[in-house]
């Protein structure tokens, strides 16, 4: 058995006083804040894919269903935040996802003109 | 002074108080803002508002202060009335010195907080504000202190309401933090306890004022804010039509409003698909049985696999809750049943009756849920639910397994009616799990193992995946066709009108917070 590790003191600048203290691990492990990237859809909840509706290419508008993600029970509807291109399809039919997994790529619709 | 005299000084005094500087009354409107004055003339009925303390002046004499007047010390204060239902009102005015807290300026609103509190009528605080008076020093934390426990005290004695319509930062933003619904505006509302600039300094990481606390994330993200709005008039007609529900303070009940039937009750056998693994909007079934198909969803963008909000039974303000099958497949995480309890203590504190639509899987694994402490966040549902003495009273629309049939408002919570309807399954566990573990021995010996599997799937699945066991044991009440709801449950509000439940004597609970 080793004896637990006096943790390693730290400096944290607070209004312009640097203060020494320890980090918790939370702290220590955080993670830089990432804005969500709209042209990517990943898995909200872990599951499977039962039918992938939408293809590379396809149009889609706001609130139409891109794919079919069964989890807890459920044939969850996943739709289309915003009025979309479908640039690919990562994920088949059958396909376990883990949550966080990118299942497809979106780029912004051709003008319509 | 003559008496003419002296009319003519007020009014001279009066208009010195109350007009806007113009330059910063120009950049206020730049921003899409109203003024302070502006913004409580729209809220209030029409020449309803009175105003107080219009010649409070601050006593700050460092710092060159002594030279400077304020007028109204930055916030406006007063009382009127919304639909007919008195108020208390205060405004931050960020155009007299940035709407900033001095001593004064909180006194104003901690004296318009104790006349609310004592007569009984709700609370509508507007912030606007840069913080703190750095020139008046501990003198302006200490009006932060008496706002914050003022808002304490009068937490669930009288409804408080705040509108974030402008920066409401550091430690400004707890008292709304501590009211009852917070109101924010895209693009106006920025709320956060450390601003981008401080982060950028300790962290150095980067980030806009938006993207760390704006309306929409404080109202999608964080689940601070309860009401989202995309302007300030829109906002504003959501803070009226959330006074019509809500009651003056704790001793009433919400005003009546004449009944109107429910539109759309007819449907609602159509609404839930018969297999249970098929999402629908479980909103459509509120709407088709309160009146009017009328309801006020309370934090709708946040945590959206519960739905909560107010709607109308015979005209009496009832507050639901319903899994929402639509999304997350309408499982309890941390953050719905947070969002839940919050609102059950709310209406309990109210006397709104609850109404609970159950139809979810259960809760949602994940080590990310286990790790974010939903046991404690969890048990808050429990929790809120054992507590409230409101008429209790809910609806199996299709799923209730396992530990969320229990948080759901079951009987054993202490529902005071439980209806299912006919698809309702109420069980331990999902059919499949269920036979899976009851018959794991077995189907490992079969010579089918998939087909016996299958088998015994289906035999748990007619023998309990139904309300009548439950039914049986008295934990249902009754078992209703869809189109029954209404009348149950306008006949269940009605019989417990008058309910009373007497707790053990105690000074207060210990909530899991």
């Amino acid at each position: 058995m080793t004896p637990a590790q006096k943790p390693a003191r730290q400096t944290i600048r607070l209004n312009d006083t640097v203060y020494e203290t320890t980090f918790t691990k939370k702290y220590a492990h955080r993670k830089p804040y990432q804005p969500k990237d709209p042209s990517r859809l990943t898995a909200i909840i872990p599951g499977l894919i039962l039918t992938p509706i939408a293809q590379p290419g396809d149009q889609v508008r706001q609130g139409q269903d891109l794919l079919i993600l069964e989890a807890m029970k459920m044939q969850n509807h996943i739709t289309a935040h915003d009025d979309v291109t479908v640039k690919a399809v990562h994920v088949v039919p059958g396909e376990t996802v883990t949550k966080g997994q990118l299942l497809m790529e979106f780029e912004p619709l051709p003008d319509a003109l | 002074m003559s008496m003419p005299k002296k009319m003519k000084d007020h009014a001279v005094r009066h208009a010195e108080a109350t007009e806007p500087h113009p330059e910063a009354a120009r950049k206020q409107a730049a921003q899409g803002k109203l003024l302070a004055r502006e913004r409580i003339t729209a809220i209030l009925d029409q020449d309803s508002f009175h105003e107080y303390d219009l010649f409070v002046e601050h006593k700050c004499s460092d710092f060159g202060m002594e030279k400077k007047q304020l007028p109204g010390d930055g916030v406006i204060t007063g009382t009127g009335t919304i639909l007919g239902h008195p108020v208390a009102i205060f405004a931050q005015d960020f155009t007299v010195a940035g709407g900033s807290l001095g001593l004064a300026h909180a006194r104003k609103i901690t004296k318009i907080m104790d006349h609310a509190i004592k007569l009984g009528i709700p609370l509508i605080g507007i912030n606007d504000s840069g913080g703190a008076r750095i020139q008046e020093g501990v003198n302006s934390l200490a009006g932060y202190g008496e706002i914050f426990y003022r808002n304490t005290l009068a937490s669930g004695v009288i409804p408080q309401i705040s509108i974030i319509l402008g920066p409401c930062a550091g430690g400004a933003v707890y008292s709304p933090a501590l009211t009852d619904f917070v109101f924010v505006v895209d693009k106006i509302s920025k709320m956060f306890i450390t601003g981008p600039e401080v982060i950028k300094t300790v962290l150095g990481e980067e980030i806009s004022m938006e993207n760390l606390g704006g309306a929409r994330v404080q109202a999608e993200m964080t689940g601070n804010a309860h009401f989202y709005a995309q302007s300030e008039a829109e906002c504003f007609e959501q803070v009226k039509r959330l006074v019509t529900y809500i009651p003056w303070n704790n001793r009433k009940k919400a005003d009546a409003f004449s009944v109107i039937p429910s539109r759309s009750e007819i449907g609602l056998e159509h609404i839930i698909p018969a297999e249970s693994n098929k999402p629908y909007d479980v909103r459509d079934v509120i709407r088709a049985v309160c009146d009017g198909s009328d309801f006020m969803e309370v934090q709708a963008l946040w945590a959206a696999n519960i739905v909560v909000g107010f709607a109308r039974m015979d005209g009496r303000t009832v507050g639901m809750i319903a899994n929402q099958p639509m999304v997350l497949a309408g499982v309890l995480d941390v953050d719905s049943s947070d969002k839940a309890a919050r609102f059950i203590r709310f209406c309990d504190a109210f006397n709104i009756p609850l109404v609970t639509f159950v139809d979810l899987p259960g809760y949602l694994p994940g080590i990310d849920q286990e790790h974010a402490g939903v046991i404690r966040h969890g048990a808050k549902l429990l929790y809120a639910y054992s507590e409230a003495t409101v008429p209790k009273i809910t609806v199996i629309l299709r799923k209730a397994y396992g530990g969320g049939y229990i948080a759901m408002c079951s009987r054993h919570l202490g529902a005071d009616f439980v209806f299912a309807w006919p698809c309702a399954e109420i069980a331990v566990m999902g059919p499949e799990g269920a036979a899976n573990i009851i018959f794991k021995g077995e189907i490992a010996a079969a010579t089918d193992p998939e087909a016996f599997r299958k088998e015994k799937v289906k035999e748990y699945t007619e023998k309990f995946a139904s309300p009548y066991v439950a039914a049986a044991n008295g934990h249902v009440d009754a078992v209703i066709a869809p189109h029954q709801t209404r009348d149950f449950l306008l006949h269940a509000l009605e019989i417990s009108a008058e309910k009373q439940e007497l707790r053990p004597e105690r000074k207060h609970g210990v909530p899991p917070f």
